[in-house]
């Protein structure tokens, strides 16, 4: 309690303190936590999320929601009871309709949810499934949700990049409940396993799909993905990516790069133009527009580094450029660059780095 | 079937950004302004459509001050066939949120009654990715967001949409009317030519304003500063590879 009292001053920032205190006793903050989840586990992109909601408030009650059907949901929604010390219940939605990843039954979901919990904070990751459901559901729910949210200054003021991250903007939601934000897992670490107490394992309960009867069911139904099988890290989530431009000049010198990938055990990212010019599929696009990753180590070969590119990969701990061009603008983010044909460079670093296991 | 198309004036795509001193916001003026690249995207897309025989009529749409008029002038240039101007002027404090334009979209789109509503994924100066899935939340109408192609089937009244997601690429088809989004490879939007920029002089622009169409335009954020983003250190350029690999092993400690 006392810490919450100390929190309240703080927030007030001295005068005005009895509104605030009443504002902060009305909003102890519980927080549902939108997750995804892949071969029984919850994804690490939401357990970010759940990172984020420890963010919000030390001292919040977080539901975590699971959808989907079968055992793998199941096994999913014990791991998701004991991530994280702050989770309190796991609510499982058991149906057919949340099997694939389609905006209406989802959004109608969430908001049924909410609207039985009354949770002050919604948070989901700024994945594809996150981004194409929050709004809606926000939307049903009558509320403007925060995209992309880097930090958590207070219960309900977040930062947030905008402009490609040429600008970060601090934003405060004056809304009524529920604050819904899709946060950048890049910038919240999970809560490593060791961190937590073991035995603190939440109740899982399954949720009332009454709502599925009526509604928007039926007008869209899932029909495919086409998946690119790797045995690389996940791009987002890698502690290291290797990245190809336009330089690189065709998809059998990204053969290369993968060769180099597979030594590092890294990602391999692309750039808008590699993508366009087929060398890759365009789930590897880093950037404004793809992926937003923030790796410890990111080496660019022969990306030139335009605005919508840094947007995905500025805030990568190390970045090493390999480029012909000095006046490349990808220099002036590298901490290390080499102005070199990137196809020696290549050659010499698959010599001279020995392979990984 | 009409298509409905949603375009927005933001700073050029190519234009590098200032943050104004004291802290508001992004510098605008004197600064080049186009059409979002997305919205492009969504323009080209419904005229594609057009050609194709599944549409009567592109219309297209805008909200913001008296300059976006711009913007809508260059959607009817490559081929939209009339608009619909919102007039709103802008707050810096207090930004039209992507839910006021999606409840002044949903208005437009109750007069219109289009079959289908095209809109861009993002604004690349907001970045936010909401008005698409929240117009056809507001509307109870199914989503395609991040579209790289679209199939009309106008007899079964039906959307095939090929999305951009995480994984791969993921197939849903959707009852029409619908609400799409766009992503850069759905198509190669293009040039207005000269005849057709005079031709988009004579074509229609209707002014409304949101009290016309009852829309509340209230807004639950308030921005509170806009700082520039933390500066990388200078870095070094090398001369061999060797040096690199020692600097990553030894100096950052990555490999």
């Amino acid at each position: 309690m006392a810490a919450m009292v100390v929190a309240a001053l703080r927030r007030g920032r001295g005068s005005c303190s009895s509104r605030v205190f009443a504002q902060s006793f009305r909003r102890f903050a519980s927080t549902l936590v939108v997750a995804e989840h892949e071969g029984g586990q919850v994804k690490p992109s939401s357990l970010s999320a759940l990172a984020a909601a420890e963010a919000v408030s030390k001292e919040n009650k977080v539901s975590v929601l699971l959808g989907g059907s079968g055992p793998a949901l199941h096994k999913a929604a014990e791991h998701a009871a004991s991530s994280h010390p702050l989770v309190s219940e796991v609510l499982v939605a058991d149906s057919d309709s949340f099997a694939h990843p389609l905006a209406e039954p989802w959004a109608d979901l969430l908001r049924s949810v909410q609207q039985k919990g009354g949770y002050s904070h919604v948070i989901a990751s700024s994945t594809s499934f996150g981004k194409n459901l929050l709004p809606r559901a926000a939307a049903l729910l009558d509320v403007s949700p925060v995209t992309d949210v880097t930090a958590i200054t207070e219960e309900r003021v977040f930062v947030r990049p905008i402009y490609a991250g040429n600008a970060l903007c601090t934003v405060r939601y004056t809304g009524v409940d529920p604050c819904m934000m899709s946060i950048r897992s890049t910038s919240f670490s999970p809560t490593t396993t060791e961190a937590m107490s073991e035995t603190k394992v939440a109740p899982i309960t399954q949720v009332d799909l009454s709502f599925l009867s009526e509604g928007s069911l039926g007008k869209s139904t899932w029909v495919s993905l086409t998946s690119q099988d790797t045995e690389r890290p996940d791009l987002a989530n890698a502690r290291v990516v290797v990245t190809g431009g336009r330089g690189l000049k065709s998809a059998e010198n990204f053969k290369l790069l993968e060769q180099l990938a597979e030594k590092l055990g890294a990602a391999v990212g692309a750039t808008r133009a590699a993508v366009d010019a087929g060398f890759v599929p365009n789930d590897l696009q880093v950037g404004q527009t793809g992926k937003i990753v923030a790796p410890e180590l990111y080496m660019a070969f022969g990306v030139s580094g335009a605005i919508q590119h840094l947007a995905g990969m500025r805030d990568s701990k190390v970045i090493v450029a390999v480029n012909k061009d000095a006046d490349a603008p990808i220099f002036q983010v590298a901490d290390y660059g080499l102005v070199a044909d990137l196809f020696e460079v290549l050659e010499e670093l698959l010599k001279k780095i020995p392979d990984k296991k | 079937m009409k298509i409905l198309v949603a375009v927005k004036r933001v700073v050029d795509y190519a234009v590098k950004v200032r943050v104004k001193p004291d802290r508001t916001g992004v510098e605008t003026t004197n600064v080049k302004m186009s059409m979002n690249p997305f919205c492009e995207i969504a323009v080209e897309e419904a005229l594609r459509l057009r050609e194709a025989g599944a549409a009567a009529e592109v219309i297209a749409a805008t909200i913001g001050p008296a300059q976006s008029a711009d913007t809508l002038r260059t959607a009817l240039a490559m081929g939209a066939d009339r608009a619909v101007h919102v007039l709103h002027e802008p707050d810096p404090v207090r930004p039209l949120l992507p839910l006021a334009v999606a409840k002044i979209l949903r208005a437009v789109a109750l007069q219109e009654k289009p079959g289908l509503v095209i809109l861009g994924k993002q604004a690349i100066d907001d970045d936010c990715n909401q008005t698409g899935q929240m117009l056809a939340g507001l509307l109870q109408w199914p989503q395609g967001t991040f579209a790289s192609k679209v199939l009309l089937d106008k007899e079964k009244q039906k959307a095939t949409v090929e999305r951009e997601v995480d994984g791969g690429l993921e197939t849903i088809c959707l009852d029409l009317p619908a609400v799409i989004t766009t992503d850069l490879r759905l198509n190669q939007p293009r040039y207005a030519t000269l005849p057709n920029i005079m031709k988009a002089k004579s074509k229609v622009i209707k002014k409304v304003t949101p009290e016309d169409l009852n829309v509340d335009i209230r807004s639950d954020m308030e921005v509170i500063e806009v700082t520039e983003p933390p500066k990388r250190k200078a870095g070094v350029i090398l001369s061999s590879v060797d040096e690199l690999l020692d600097k990553l092993k030894n100096e950052a400690r990555v490999l």
